[in-house]
This record gives structure tokens, C-alpha cells and sequence, in this order.
């Protein structure tokens, strides 16, 4: 995304944001913003840096409890695979019918038309979206900062080549190309639909990690670097990319709410997850014509997505704040 | 992108390269902005090739179109198979297949379109257009609200950055884009058309009811305008005062069932328009700006006096098209008559005037029929599909028809890309308002109001403006669940149906759409630049 910055007014003598998160090996670029503050004699590292400006991001902080808090209790109450957990009913049985199945100390979320836990039930989609969440942030990470750095480092026709093939992904509609996919990949169960979705979702965070990477580049420590005869590989890995972790961290956290947002429309729509699977898009999928009989079969799962998505974006938002805090300076 | 706004715009991401400044220094001789244009659009339709063929190599491969024929008990069943194989070219390779559907794409060039048949026979080209339509109508409708209201939003949290309306305003912008959206859909369905339905059969408001609205709208609004505690106070007693008032009159008149403006009402709310636009552009001091602007007015409501009767009786779409185009020329040139020392200034103040006397015309019209289309209609918000089957009526009627069926949707995704917007412009905002240049302008002696106008907000604007075309293309893929939810027969329940039966053609349709609105608005932000940052035309 250099060209926004190139556009920019002050785009010549743009300060690239490496300072506030320089890790890298040759250190040259301690910035004026990650400087301690006056009057304080201690000294702190990027990373205390970081982290103590993400720790009084209250909206990230509490954002951060209430996420680890849905992660905890939606593999330890139901259990994962073999392992049990501590919740007593099973989303597999059916179980009497308490009144119409309206929430109830006995199951808390109510139970579904058929008398199946509805708590267990939610848990576990909960747990299927969680981990293809999870696993489309990690493997749209990786893929888009290999791309954008390659393109970035190297340039010339590399770059013409990475760039047009992500313009390609790009300019078909997200939802319409993971539909496709997804529905290629139905039968293969959820980790063939993580893959598939990370597949499409890195289109952004190439275009933003080229850009970082552009900048990057022309710096000194790159070029003493080089000068010293150090490999391609080892320019990018130990000195440009430590050097673009701020981009790369914030990018990788949204793109978890970008996937779960995805993941669940796609199921919604029947091109995501395929029974016996479950996720939270199915469940409010199979539920949505209960909505004016049995409303909380469709509250559930849906507030469920909300919390996650709200969480990460929130959490998203504090590192953003933590790795580049020049907005958060007053107006002077 | 600087600073914070590395926000990915949800369902989507940034679209094809944006006009660095370095391709617009490499075609600066001759023409520079035409010559830089068809580059784009040449690198531009590469891609879309490109993307093509990708698109349609997946499709053919997701799954089996045979499949509901295998699975049939159907005496005949061979003879289907072997006809749907013939009339698909199954035994083609995907090449074959897709150089087939490229050149009747082709033909468009030649005036021959032809983009096949879908996997019943039936022409494609005939369903996309019915179905992009109703789809465009819709997206386009919510990406202008979505514009002006996120980038409204945008500007008055980044001034009033840290303030309790900044908090209030990021945090429902977090929620929004949150937002499953076929959940919230839903839930609007529940609560804004069947409630509302419901409600309108009556059409009175309970005390209490206004009471709260009238509380909520006070603390809003003193909110957002801020102020030493006092003024607060005063504002959001007024309001209070002024909404309440205003809510227990409507019930009296039984106003929301009978809703009236009149000619008056349009006077006073464009006029009110004409000096709020005056104000934010040119500057209440600028009166030439502002008698510009109230003569537009005053023209415009003169206009609407004679041309009245042609308005209410069934007028053509290509009547109302013709008269929005002079009542804009007539606006512009009110402005250049009045001139004075800041032409341009008000040339734009009376055009913006003029389209909104333009609306508040048309709004005034749509109500005074608000009442006969309850009694065709008398559950006025309907929760299916794009116009309601059968509808007879005269032609406001029918457009108040589409309006209320359209209204649920848009609500949807503008919602959505406001967020996103909101969220860009506030950032984009900061990053300017920090800049060195906008502290001179602010230690020269200007007002607040050229600060931030003419200052910051047209720097802001540059990367708005990429935002803004790439949200345009995002919401067309996320307008395929909007269109499932709602039931409207437009692009999204092309692209669903075909994908489900493995049909290739109609999924090339919607891919053949999106794209090309995808360029065209790319095109249009390219331009934008242009006329936003002199550098580039350099």
C-alpha cells in the first residue's frame, strides 16, 4: 500500500512505521516515539514497549478476557475429540423436553426443537468456527507475507508476477471465489475448508506487507546487510520482515474476523461447513425459521459470532494502537 | 497506508493498484491523465481475464452438474444426461469450454452478446439483466447513503476525537462490522418491518415512547456538538423540547398515517439545507454563497409550484431524470450568476442546494401519497423480494412500492460499509489534522471551519476515495447474502443457483458484473484523484 502513502502530501519524506517496532539485528532505528518517556528511568524493550501500550488499551484488554474466556469454554465444556468435558449433556442426545425448550437452569441456551442440549450444541459450532478461524488467520498470514515479501524484496518481473496473480484473486468478489471453493472443498471436512479459505483471504495483507517491504529495502541496515554479503533469505527474514511485524500482527488478527465472518456466511449460504460438521453459520442456517416460535435458537449462535468477531476486531484495534501510537497523540 | 488505517474493509480488500505517483510521473507527457487512464484500463482488463478463466476453471470443477440426474429414477434418465451433456459441452475440455464462453462474451464488442445458456436452456444474458438491475439498484443506493453518512461520521469523530460521541460512534462502527450479516437480517425483518407493520395500523406513538425518543435525540445531538457544560445543557434541553413538541403533533395530526410537508414544509427544510450546505462550504461570511443558495431555493419551490401537476399524474422516469438535469443546470448557474470572489464555492453550494430541494420535492410527492398506499397496501415494509407481485397502482404508488421493499436491504449494507467508512475517514482525518501544514493554516488566522474543510478533510479525501470504490465492488459479493435473506432475484441468486447446479454460465454472469463495476468504479476513483490531488494531472 505504498501508493497511498506515495499520494500523500508528506508521502516523499514519509517516515516508514519501523521505528516503533525495530527488532532488527543492526538496530538502527530507534524512533522518536518508541523514546521512554521523560522523567522515567527505566528503559524499556519494542516488545515491553507494545505491550504496555496494548495493556491500557482498555477496550483490547477487556476484548482479550471475554475472547479467551468464549476459547476456554468452548473446548473445555463439551471437550474436543475423546477428551471429555466438564458439561454433563451431550449434543448428540436428544433429551425430554422441558416446557417448549426455553432456556432453563437445566440448559441454559434452551433446547431445539428435537430436545438436543442447545448449549452443547452451540458450543460445539463454536468450536468448529473458532479453529477454521483460527487456522485461515495463520495460513493467510503466511502465504501473504511470503508473497508481498518476495514481491517487495525482489522486484522487477517477481513482483509484476506475485502482483497481477493478487489482483486476479482480488477482483473477484471474496464470498462468490470462497463459495466456489468451499463448495469444492465440502466434502473434505473443516480443515480442507480452513485451507481453501486461507487459500483466497492473504490478497490484502501481500498488497500491505509489499508496501512495508518496498520502504524497507532502501534502508541502511538493508543495505550494510548486503554490503556484508548476507543471503536474500536472511535479508528478509532476519532484517526486512522483524522490521514489518506491526503490519503483519494487526493484519493477521483481523483477518481472523474477517474469516470468521466468511466462514460463517458460507455455511449459512451451504457452500461452508457440511453436516455432520457444525458451525455457528448452520446452526443459525437450520434455526432461522424458528426465529418467531423458538427465538433462541437463532439468538444464540448469533451473538456467539458477534462476541468473536467484536473481540478480535477490538483486540485488532489495541495492537494497531500499540505498534503505531501516532494517532493516538492529541491534535497539537 | 499510513498510520492506522490498515483496516481490511470487510468481505473484501483493496482492488487492483492504486495510481501511485510513481506510474503518474512515468505518463506525464501528452496527455497524461487520458494516457494514464487506458494504461489502467488495458492493465485492468488483463486481469479480469485473468481472473476469468480462473474463475471458470473452479466452477466447472466444484462438483458434479450430472449429479440430480444420476440420482433420479427417472425412466429417461440416459437420454437427459446425454442431452444436458450435449448442451453443456461436457465432453469438452475446460478450455474448449471457456474459449466457447469468451467469445460469445466477445461478441458484446460486435453487438452480439451472447453468454450462454444456463443448465435448463434458458439465455443468460436475458437473466442478468433483469437480476443486475434490481441488484445495482440497490447497491447503489446504499453505497451513496453509506458515503455520506460514514464520511460524515468520520469527520465529526475525528474532530471531536476522545469525546464520549467518538467512543460511542467507534464502538457501534466495531459492532457493525461485526455484524453477521444474515443474522442482523433477521432481526431487522422481526423488529423494523413486522413491528413496524403492525404499529402503522395504528400510527400513534405512546407518551413514554416520545418521551424517550425525545431524551435520546437530546443527548445525542448535545453530544455531538459539544461545549462547555451550559451550552450542553441548553442543547439538549432544547432539543428535548423541540422533538417532543414535534412527536406529540405528529400524533394529533395522525401524521404518520397521513403524512404531509407541503409546499412550505419544503421551503423551510431547504432553505434551512441551503444555509447549513452555505455554512460547511463557503462560510455563513460569504454572502453572496448564501444569497446564491436561498435564491436556489426559492426557484427551485417556484418550480415546484407550476410543475405540480405534471409531477403528481403519472409521470415517466424519463420526465423526472429530465427535470433533476435542469433543475442541477439551473442550480449551477444561479451560483455562477451570484459569483462574486469564490465562483466555484458557490456553484457547488447551489448545486448541493439544488439536489436536496430536489429530494425534499420528491419527498413531499411520496407523501402525499403515503396515505393511498396504505389502503393498497397495509403492511407497508415487506421483508421478500425486490417489488411486491401483482402491484397495481399509480406511479408514486409503485415507487413508494419499491421504496419500502428496497428499504430493508439498504438499511443492511449501508449499515456495514458506513462502519467501515466511518472508520477510514476518522483515520485518514487524524493523520491529516496531525500534519504540519494544517497547523500553519490554523496559526495563519484561519477559521476552524477552512481548516478542516479546506485544509484537511480534501487530503483525507484521497484515500477515502480508493475505499470507497473498493467497498463498491465488496458489496456487490456481499449483497449475495443480502439477496438469499431478503429473497430478491438479483445477481447473488444467479450466482448461488448456478453454483449449486454446477452451471457455469450464470456464475461467469455474476463474476462478468462484479468486475466490471469493480474497473468501472476503480476508473471512477482514479478520476477522483485526479481532481483531488493536483500531482498526479502533473
Amino acid at each position: 500500500m505504498s501508493d497511498i502513502r506515495n499520494s500523500n502530501p508528506g508521502g516523499e519524506d514519509y517516515e516508514p512505521q519501523v521505528s516503533v517496532s525495530s527488532t532488527d539485528a543492526v538496530g538502527l532505528a530507534a524512533g522518536g516515539s518508541a523514546a521512554p518517556q521523560p522523567g522515567e528511568d527505566k528503559s524499556y524493550s519494542q516488545g515491553q514497549l507494545v505491550a504496555r501500550r496494548f495493556f491500557r488499551h482498555r477496550g483490547a484488554l477487556t476484548a482479550m478476557i471475554v475472547l479467551g474466556i468464549v476459547i476456554v469454554v468452548a473446548f473445555t465444556s463439551i471437550g474436543v475429540g475423546p477428551i471429555p468435558g466438564w458439561w454433563p449433556k451431550d449434543y448428540t442426545l436428544q433429551y425430554d423436553k422441558i416446557g417448549d425448550g426455553a432456556p432453563t437452569w437445566e440448559y441454559p441456551f434452551g433446547q431445539d426443537t428435537g430436545g438436543k442440549d442447545y448449549f452443547a450444541l452451540v458450543m460445539r459450532g463454536t468450536q468448529f468456527s473458532l479453529i477454521i478461524a483460527f487456522s485461515v488467520g495463520i495460513i493467510s498470514t503466511l502465504v501473504g507475507t511470503l508473497i508481498g515479501a518476495l514481491a517487495g524484496f525482489y522486484r522487477g518481473w517477481v513482483e509484476s508476477v506475485l502482483m497481477r496473480m493478487t489482483d486476479v484473486f482480488i477482483v473477484i468478489p471474496l464470498l462468490a471465489v470462497a463459495a466456489v471453493l468451499g463448495r469444492m472443498a465440502g466434502g473434505d471436512g473443516i480443515l480442507g475448508l480452513a485451507l481453501v479459505l486461507g487459500l483466497v483471504t492473504w490478497t490484502s495483507l501481500a498488497r500491505l506487507v509489499r508496501g512495508e517491504v518496498l520502504s524497507l529495502r532502501e534502508r541502511d541496515f538493508v543495505l550494510a546487510a548486503r554490503a556484508v554479503g548476507t543471503g536474500a533469505w536472511r535479508i528478509i527474514t532476519r532484517h526486512v520482515l522483524p522490521n514489518a511485524v506491526g503490519v503483519i500482527i494487526v493484519s493477521a488478527t483481523l483477518s481472523i474476523s474477517t474469516a470468521i465472518l466468511l466462514e460463517t456466511s458460507l455455511s449459512f449460504l451451504g457452500f461452508g461447513v457440511q453436516p455432520p460438521d457444525t458451525s455457528l453459520g448452520t446452526l443459525i442456517s437450520e434455526y432461522q425459521a424458528a426465529f418467531a416460535t423458538r427465538p433462541w435458537l437463532f439468538w444464540w449462535p448469533g451473538l456467539m459470532i458477534l462476541t468473536i468477531a467484536l473481540c478480535v476486531n477490538f483486540i485488532g484495534d489495541g495492537l494497531r494502537d500499540a505498534f503505531d501510537p501516532r494517532q493516538n497523540r492529541s491534535k497539537d | 497506508m499510513n498510520g492506522g488505517s490498515f483496516y481490511p474493509v470487510s468481505y473484501s480488500d483493496t482492488l487492483i493498484a492504486f495510481p501511485s505517483r510513481r506510474r503518474a510521473a512515468s505518463a506525464s507527457k501528452g496527455q497524461p491523465v487520458l494516457k494514464f487512464i487506458l494504461r489502467r484500463i488495458g492493465a485492468s482488463a488483463l486481469v479480469l481475464l485473468g481472473a476469468s478463466f480462473l474463475m471458470f476453471i473452479l466452477t466447472v470443477n466444484s462438483g458434479d452438474p450430472l449429479q440430480d440426474l444420476r440420482e433420479s429414477n427417472d425412466p429417461n434418465r440416459d437420454q437427459l444426461m446425454a442431452e444436458r451433456t450435449e448442451r453443456m459441452r461436457l465432453d469438452d475440455s475446460d478450455w474448449e469450454r471457456y474459449w466457447d464462453w469468451l467469445s460469445g462474451v466477445g461478441g458484446c464488442f460486435t453487438g452480439s452478446c451472447d453468454l450462454g445458456v444456463t443448465i435448463n436452456g434458458i439465455d443468460v444474458l436475458n437473466l442478468t439483466q433483469q437480476a443486475a438491475s434490481s441488484t445495482l439498484r440497490l447497491i447503489t443506493l446504499s453505497t451513496l447513503l453509506a458515503i455520506v453518512v460514514g464520511v460524515a461520521l468520520g469527520i465529526m469523530t475525528a474532530i471531536r476525537q476522545y469525546s464520549g460521541f467518538d467512543y460511542a460512534v467507534t464502538f457501534s462502527a466495531f459492532l457493525f462490522f461485526s455484524l453477521p450479516v444474515f443474522w442482523a437480517a433477521t432481526l431487522l425483518k422481526e423488529y423494523a418491518a413486522i413491528q413496524y407493520n403492525n404499529w402503522i395500523a395504528v400510527g400513534q406513538y405512546a407518551p413514554w415512547t416520545i418521551v424517550i425518543a425525545a431524551l435520546l435525540a437530546g443527548f445525542l445531538l448535545q453530544a455531538v456538538l459539544g461545549g462547555s457544560a451550559r451550552r450542553r445543557l441548553v442543547t439538549g434541553a432544547a432539543t428535548f423540547g423541540f422533538v417532543a413538541v414535534l412527536l406529540f403533533a405528529f400524533n394529533a395530526l395522525d401524521w404518520w398515517r397521513n403524512p404531509m410537508f407541503g409546499i412550505a414544509g419544503v421551503l423551510v427544510v431547504s432553505a434551512a439545507a441551503g444555509v447549513l450546505v452555505t455554512a460547511l462550504v463557503a462560510g455563513l461570511r460569504n454572502r453572496r454563497a448564501l444569497y446564491a443558495a436561498l435564491t436556489t431555493v426559492v426557484v427551485g419551490v417556484i418550480a415546484y409550484w407550476f410543475t405540480a401537476p405534471l409531477l403528481v399524474n403519472e409521470p415517466s422516469w424519463l420526465l423526472l431524470i429530465g427535470l433533476f438535469v435542469v433543475s442541477l443546470v439551473v442550480s449551477v448557474a444561479i451560483g455562477a450568476a451570484w459569483g462574486g470572489y469564490a465562483r466555484k464555492d458557490s456553484m457547488l453550494v447551489t448545486g448541493i442546494t439544488g439536489v436536496i430541494t430536489s429530494i425534499m420535492v420528491v419527498a413531499d410527492v411520496l407523501m402525499a401519497h403515503w396515505n393511498s398506499f396504505l389502503g393498497v397496501k397495509s403492511r407497508p415494509i415487506s421483508t421478500i423480494g425486490s417489488q411486491t407481485p401483482n402491484f397495481n397502482g399509480e406511479f408514486w404508488e409503485r415507487v413508494l412500492d419499491m421504496g419500502t421493499q428496497i428499504l430493508l436491504p439498504t438499511i443492511l449494507l449501508t449499515l456495514v460499509s458506513v462502519a467501515t467508512h466511518s472508520r477510514y475517514t476518522r483515520s485518514s482525518m487524524l493523520e491529516t489534522l496531525n500534519q504540519d501544514y494544517v497547523r500553519t493554516a490554523r496559526s495563519k488566522g484561519l477559521s476552524e471551519r477552512e481548516v478542516i474543510v479546506k485544509h484537511a478533510f480534501r487530503n483525507a479525501l484521497i484515500p477515502i476515495t480508493t475505499i470507497v470504490a473498493f467497498d463498491f465492488a465488496a458489496l456487490i459479493g456481499g449483497a449475495i447474502i443480502t439477496e438469499q435473506v431478503f429473497g430478491w432475484k438479483g445477481m447473488g441468486a444467479l450466482f448461488q443457483d448456478g453454483l449449486r447446479a454446477v452451471d457455469p454460465a450464470p456464475v461467469m454472469a455474476f463474476f462478468l458484473v462484479t468486475g466490471i463495476a469493480a474497473v468501472l468504479m476503480n476508473l471512477l476513483a482514479d478520476i477522483a484523484y485526479a481532481a483531488l490531488d493536483p500531482r498526479i494531472r502533473r
